[in-house]
């Protein structure tokens, strides 16, 4: 026996455990394996490597990288501006990012303190003994007490509770937050002591809801007992303990090894499309950038060759500049071009804009309509990098359980053996089958029927009784009240509260009640219901085949008094109908066919589809095969559904209920608005055709007027030609009528909705032949783009995901977005560019697993019209601005190349050089990107249509890239030149003394501080204080930090380059009104486009009362207005010369004859 | 049993304290309300702008260039590159203390203070090596940089042996042109008087420029050689002003701010004394030109200046001719909006 045990556990992919560290034989000497221990360390860093990892880390990201090696080329080659220069901002920029990462990991090492020094109970050799948690090793015995979170993965041996269980939430691991049961290991001693027993199980795995194992329990002189163990006996670390005084279990995953560890891992990074515009940019830029240096060496050889313009007597080279190779020399001109002109990217927009989206994520958590009383929880925000991904979508993947509508199940009706029962008596409109209505009539024969049926209720499910405190006779006496009279009393119903995974199964449950059979729990092993006759009938629950999402049925197998054995079995009724037998279906399918396309606005009947069956069982040979297969170690999964498949046949139907789901708040108007916004929604669902139909009306996704395409099993199978056949020519004909015939000025003449099965789906898909499947394929795109909205519905999980990423990859790459709140869901969360988690009822895996998590569907459209929207143009409008600030920055400093013999001389003083992005003009900047409200928030909410207008990436395409280009080099031109001009002559102050180079800089310096801040005055549409404060702020401090920096003989400073510049160039009245003129020759044209673009036609007089577009938002305004206006103000610098020279004759007689 | 009750309760309130503290705050920043202006550009408010900013623009336009019109500069190039002219055989690299006259004639009176400049053309005072090549530390009177100066001033740091103070290329290529200025009165030259005070900044001459501690000053410049360029050491550049000698010679100060531009002018004295206090009659004048400075060899050219200045500094047309365009551009592009808002009617003046 131990000879077995020793070689499988050599085996990789399990382990052995020794419970409480005894070994299993005595003749053998024990060593004890060695596993992890228990500590959970999920800092990144500790004291010792902290700097060189995070600066390792940091210099892996490209930008920093970049200016580490600008800072690198400017300490080594003799360049023209020092590296504190480049130094300084990258030291800030490092800086910053290594202190919050470096406090961030301070809380991790203080929460992973908390948790590894938690002082546990262990068990050694019969003493209990007190242990900080970090020292459990595997194979330890811990004892847990009531409230307390688990220290590591146990295997539960012993429970305080009677029935071996005991309960547990996982509301830490998956935030779910109702109780779940747990098992002891089965016929485990009650003397741990003693317990002599080796666990085998599988080595650590994340999935938090899978566990093989088996328990090998010696006792004296005994075969080994062999039992299974599954998830049921797993208790897993941070899982608390409820209502069970005290448990014991053995370790068996420990620190790292847990499976709440194995989880921790952070998902894998999406990336907005901002952020590749941004990249684009970018090497946009850096092309300016090497051109320039480029331009500049050229020149300055060729500038140089001309006699004396080399070495001047006045400049003579030193010794080592003479004796440096030529080529060499070129080399290092270019790299202090580059270094010159390096400002031109930014290193601070990377901080701004990470900042921008940490700080503005903040605005859709703090957002109080997004707060949802009942489950007392606002937005989460997953993940800051998709704030204005949100302001993007094109396409809403909506899931339609619980996303669109509630999931909060209400039994309505069922109908047994072809004869419908109705709950209330209100509903007038009575079927031709309907011998019986309202409660359950008294005709005898059929009596036995429903009781069968409502037992099945009771009994078929997995739900559990929630224990109030005042549990006791009490209670039940009430029970028995409501039992007697037959009708519910509310209040006293609620009293009695059940869990469950899912709550269609609480509904049947209670819906059962309603009928006069109540569950009244689980007792060791024993499910107790009180019948009509309010009789206390006890059935042995033998087994439970759980639910699972693809076969959608779940059966039990009880065994009653009398000693029968039965399985009764619910799930879908495409899922139930082929495993009963046949003969019984029609009268049922008629029933549950007509519910699904109940059509009503205000509840949607579903789960027309819950069919109960029962089967006389064969039960030992059944047993058997479920318990091999919950014994095997391997493939366990994929055992137990073929057994569970096996058992659950030939079973007779016994009747089918009907379950009725509301709609989500607002879920029509939420998908009106979607619509509105030009956005494409489409359902993706695993429910049957006829519900999500109805859904579909009854959200107006399908109008009354929309023509419905649908390409099912059932149309392809109407041609009664080859389904392959049927497919292709289907295609065509809804191509032909969607795509080919559709106007194409205007799609709104007619509605298209397109409905697919996923049986369909998986044709169109994995066509027979690869030409057909491409060509289906983007038929069926071609489709459904041009219809308003796509119901896909009996899909897989996984089908899901693929509809998603066909739609992503197709023509012009689109931003989905997928909402859903359910495990199934998860797939194509994670696949859309954008996942929206919903904090519904069917668990927490969507919300863990989506980058945004909102408590109603509801809260949809302001997190994409309003919220999604702003952020959008405030993080565009923040990238081009940046890029703009730079370039007309920089330009000045090339231009000034051309004066200075190409001499790499900085116009800008190394202060200026320095704080220009980090002091002078980010505040401002910052500010508003998180504050700007270019259209206030309602009449974005109002006015769906809004959204559209910075589809597709709008403001931050080619053009208005181009355009903000422009307008820095228009800027930059203007700077240079405008002063330039005023120099011509430098004597500018009322003594006659002339202002030097470090004048003329700090000059143009002035002019582009303000020019570029008030050029972001006039965008801002939103002024708040902040805006005021940050704006006017920004101007005060350049002054002030200007006199200061000019006012005093500075110690560490070799040259004191700008020793009262400042404050001579503010003495000097022609320094002033050239600041003042080429402020406004920048701004004007600014200011006029803003007047001349006025939103007209007939959409926007609608909109009239709204505001006016910067020229930018939209794409409706000619270019050649642009440049005509910049013409303009241009013309006049360029007709300058030619005026002053027209005009001084005739002012000169203008002045004599004065 | 009581305690643990008390930590039931803790609990409960605990609880409590999370559901309010999920519960976002209903302020106006956290809920995007701040109050805001929202300011509006519409045609009502610029156009009329428009008019005001033009007119002002053609006000202050129309008062500069005047202003401007009325200066009087008068400017001579004495490079000597014409072979007619009298500078021309000073333009020999060769010719050492060379003398030249330049006459002039001013026709009217040249209103004063009269500024007197020198001008070169094509020459890079802005070129970042030449730029960087002094020692700020030395030239604020530090001795110890006397003796080491800063490796910037490569390759002017050192003769070889000694070092050279002040050290550098700016220092080295002082501009060493002198000039007097004579007035013919009756036949007779009769000298102007140039005052060279207050022709450099003052904080310049004041703070940033020391000289040693030192008396007499030429103790200070013991074992240091004078710039290769210069005549005379530094401590003899005025000696007969001991607050216009060392570092603080106002020629030096004026020199050693460089200037923004290849072509550039600087002060070169005020003719504010005497009878010439309020400006220089007409008549005949003549400059007569030590010719130390050669600009030949890279094609630079030499000139001198005489401006008056008013409160906008020299003569400057640029600055009166842009404000006129501007602010007649302004007045048009109002006009330019009247007609197309009478034409289309703005939206949202309906």
């Amino acid at each position: 026996m131990s000879n077995r045990c020793s070689n499988e556990e050599t085996r990789v992919d399990s382990r052995t455990i020794y419970v409480g560290h005894r070994s299993s034989s005595t003749n053998e000497a024990f060593i004890p394996p060695k596993f992890c221990d228990n500590r959970i360390v999920s800092s990144k860093y500790t004291v010792w490597n902290f700097l060189p990892k995070n600066l390792f880390e940091q210099f892996r990201r490209i930008a920093n990288f970049y200016f580490l090696i600008i800072f690198l080329v400017q300490v080594i080659v003799d360049t023209p501006t020092s590296p504190v220069t480049s130094g300084l901002p990258l030291f800030f920029v490092i800086t910053v990012t290594a202190i919050k990462q470096g406090y961030e990991d301070w809380l991790r090492h203080k929460a992973d303190n908390e948790v590894n020094k938690y002082p546990v109970t262990v068990l050694e050799q019969g003493r209990r003994i007190r242990k900080e948690s970090e020292k459990i090793k595997v194979g330890d015995v811990v004892e847990v007490e009531e409230d307390v979170t688990f220290p590591c993965d146990l295997i539960l041996l012993q429970s305080s509770r009677d029935d071996d269980t005991c309960f547990v939430t996982t509301a830490s691991l998956d935030g779910e937050s109702n109780h779940k049961t747990h098992y002891t290991v089965p016929d485990t001693e009650k003397d741990l002591e003693t317990l002599n027993a080796t666990i085998e199980c599988e080595q650590p795995q994340p999935d938090l809801y899978k566990f093989v194992g088996r328990m090998h329990i010696y006792k004296n002189d005994q075969e080994p007992a062999v039992r299974s163990l599954g998830p049921e006996n797993l208790l897993l670390k941070g899982a608390t303990l409820k209502n069970t005084q005290r448990i014991c279990g053995v370790a068996i995953y420990t620190g790292m090894e847990t499976k709440m560890a194995l989880n921790y891992q952070g998902k894998s990074q999406k990336r907005s499309a901002v952020e590749k515009s941004i990249n684009a940019f970018l090497l946009v830029y850096l092309c300016i950038l090497v051109s320039k240096a480029l331009v500049c060496t050229t020149l300055k050889y060729v500038w140089q060759g001309k006699p004396g313009q080399d070495e001047p007597w006045y400049n003579e080279k030193t010794q080592r500049e003479k004796d440096t190779n030529l080529y060499l020399k070129m080399f290092t001109d270019f790299l202090s071009f580059m270094v010159l002109f390096n400002f031109i990217i930014p290193v601070s927009m990377y901080v701004t804009v990470e900042m921008q989206k940490f700080l503005g994520s903040f605005f859709i958590t703090w957002d109080k309509d997004f707060f949802d009383p009942e489950i007392k929880e606002g937005a989460l925000v997953n993940t800051s990098d998709l704030n204005e991904e949100l302001g993007q979508v094109e396409y809403v993947f909506t899931d339609k359980t619980g996303t669109l509508t509630q999931n909060n199940m209400e039994f309505i009706e069922c109908c047994i053996d072809g004869f419908q029962y109705k709950y209330r008596d209100a509903s007038s409109d009575l079927d031709g089958f309907c011998v019986t209505d309202g409660p359950l009539n008294k005709v005898q024969e059929k009596a036995g029927r429903e009781e069968l049926f409502l037992r099945a209720l009771c009994l078929c499910h997995t739900v559990q009784v929630k224990e109030s405190s005042e549990q006791g006779q009490g209670q039940r006496d009430q029970v028995d009240g409501f039992g007697l009279d037959g009708e519910v009393l509310p209040p006293l119903r609620e009293q009695r509260g059940f869990i469950a995974s899912s709550p269609d199964e609480v509904a049947l449950v209670k819906g059962a009640m309603r009928f006069g059979f109540t569950f009244l729990g689980l007792e060791s092993k024993n499910m107790k219901i009180l019948t009509r006759n309010n009789d206390i009938e006890m059935y042995e629950l033998l087994h439970v085949l759980n639910f699972d999402p693809v076969r959608r049925r779940m059966s039990v197998i009880v065994r009653s008094k009398s000693g029968d054995t039965l399985l009764f079995c619910k799930g879908a009724d495409s899922s139930i109908f082929p495993r009963v037998r046949q003969e019984e279906v029609e009268r049922i399918r008629m029933h549950v066919e007509r519910n699904a396309t109940t059509d009503d606005y205000l509840l949607v009947v579903t789960l027309g589809a819950m069919c109960f069956a029962v089967q006389e069982e064969d039960y030992a040979q059944a047993d058997a095969g479920l318990m091999e297969a919950r014994l095997a170690l391997q493939d366990r999964e994929q055992k137990l559904m073929a057994v569970y498949n096996q058992v659950e046949t030939g079973m007779s139907l016994i009747g089918a209920t009907a379950v009725e789901d509301r709609l989500q708040e607002e879920a029509a108007e939420t998908m009106e608005a979607l619509q509105g916004a030009g956005i494409k929604v489409w359902v993706l669902t695993g429910d049957k055709m006829e519900t999500a139909k109805s859904t579909c009306y009854a959200c107006r996704l399908f109008q009354r007027n929309t023509e419905l395409l649908e390409l099912t099993v059932r149309t392809l199978e109407d041609g009664g030609r080859r389904r392959e056949e049927r497919l292709h020519e289907l295609l065509l004909e809804y191509h032909k009528k969607a795509v080919q015939d559709a106007p194409t000025w205007s799609s709104a003449n007619q509605d298209y909705g397109f409905i697919i099965d996923g049986a369909t789906l998986s044709m169109v898909l994995n066509s027979s032949s690869e030409s057909n499947s491409s060509r289906y394929k983007n038929l069926f795109l071609q489709i459904c783009q041009n219809c308003t909205s796509v119901l896909c519905c009996r899909m897989a999980p996984l089908q899901k995901a693929q509809i998603v990423k066909m739609v992503k990859n197709s023509k012009g790459s689109p931003i989905t977005l997928s909402i859903g709140d359910g495990a199934n869901d998860v797939s194509m969360i994670l696949e859309a560019h954008v996942g929206i988690g919903i904090k519904g009822k069917e668990g927490r895996q969507a919300v863990r697993n989506s980058d945004y998590a909102i408590p109603k569907l509801k809260h949809l459209k302001k997190l994409l019209l309003a919220h999604g929207h702003l952020y959008y143009v405030r993080i565009a409008h923040l990238v081009q601005y940046f890029f703009y600030k730079n370039l007309c920055f920089i330009l000045p400093q090339f231009l000034y190349q051309f004066f200075c013999g190409y001499s790499q001389q900085p116009l800008y003083d190394a202060a200026y050089l320095t704080m220009y992005n980090i002091c002078f003009t980010s505040m401002p900047i910052l500010a508003y990107s998180l504050l700007e409200q270019h259209i206030c928030i309602e009449v974005l909410l109002d006015n769906a249509a809004l959204y559209r207008d910075i589809a597709k990436n709008g403001m931050l395409r080619w053009r208005p890239f181009l355009y903000w280009t422009l307008l820095g080099v228009f800027h930059g031109l203007l700077f240079f030149f405008g002063v330039r001009f005023l120099f011509s002559n430098p004597a500018l102050q009322d003594n006659g003394q002339v202002f030097g180079n470090w004048s003329y800089g700090t000059i143009v310096f002035t002019v582009l501080v303000f020019t570029v801040t008030l050029k972001l005055a006039l965008d801002t549409r939103h002024w708040t204080w902040i805006n005021h404060f940050v704006i006017w702020g920004s101007l005060l401090f350049y002054v002030f930090f200007s006199f200061f920096w000019g006012g005093i003989i500075w110690p560490f400073l070799k040259q004191q380059r700008l020793y009262f510049v400042f404050a001579n160039m503010l003495s000097s009245v022609s320094a002033w009104l050239v600041i003042i003129l080429l402020i406004l020759l920048s701004l004007l044209p600014e200011i006029l486009l803003v007047v001349f673009h006025k939103p007209r036609g007939p959409r926007q007089v609608e909109l009239r009362h709204i505001h006016t577009f910067p020229l930018y938002f939209t794409h409706s305004f000619s270019p050649r207005f642009i440049y005509l206006f910049h013409f303009l103000t241009v013309l006049p610098l360029f007709s300058l010369w030619f005026w002053s020279s027209l005009m001084e004759p005739i002012f000169n007689i203008f002045i004599r004859g004065i | 049993m009581g305690k643990e009750g008390g930590c039931g309760q803790n609990k409960t309130m605990v609880k409590q304290e999370q559901e309010l503290a999920n519960r976002p705050d209903n302020t106006a920043f956290t809920q995007q309300r701040l109050p805001a202006w929202q300011p509006m550009l519409s045609a009502g408010i610029v156009i009329p702008g428009f008019v005001i900013i033009g007119l002002a623009f053609i006000g202050i336009g129309v008062a500069l260039f005047i202003t401007s019109k009325n200066i009087q500069v008068m400017e001579m190039d004495y490079t000597g590159f014409e072979p007619d002219s009298d500078c021309f055989k000073c333009s020999n690299p060769e010719e050492k203390n060379c003398v030249c006259q330049l006459d002039f004639n001013i026709s009217s009176r040249f209103e004063g203070p009269v500024f007197f400049y020198y001008g070169l053309s094509n020459y890079f005072q802005n070129y970042r090596r030449y730029g960087v090549s002094k020692d700020d530390a030395q030239l604020s009177g530090d001795l110890d940089n006397f003796k080491s100066p800063s490796d910037t001033c490569s390759p002017y740091d050192t003769d070889g042996i000694k070092p050279i103070v002040p050290c550098g290329s700016i220092a080295n290529s002082m501009f060493n042109d002198t000039f007097l200025l004579y007035r013919e009165v009756n036949g007779t030259n009769e000298l102007v008087p140039l005052d060279g005070k207050g022709i450099a900044w003052w904080t310049d001459y004041n703070v940033k420029y020391r000289n040693p501690n030192v008396t007499p000053l030429k103790e200070a410049f013991e074992g240091t050689v004078k710039p290769l360029f210069w005549p005379r050491p530094a401590y003899e550049l005025d000696t007969s002003d001991p607050n216009n000698n060392g570092f603080i010679n106002q020629d030096f100060l004026v020199w050693m701010r460089r200037a923004a531009l290849p072509d550039f002018r600087k002060l070169y004295r005020r003719i504010a004394q005497g009878d010439y206090a309020r400006g220089l009659p007409a008549g005949n004048y003549s400059l007569k030109i030590a010719y130390n400075y050669p600009v030949l060899s890279f094609q630079g050219r030499k000139k001198v200046v005489f401006s008056n200045v008013s409160w906008m500094g020299g003569r400057n047309d640029f600055l009166g001719i842009a404000y006129l365009v501007i602010g007649s551009m302004c007045v048009f592009m109002s006009i330019v909006m009247l007609i197309v808002y009478a034409k289309f009617k703005f939206p949202e003046e309906d």
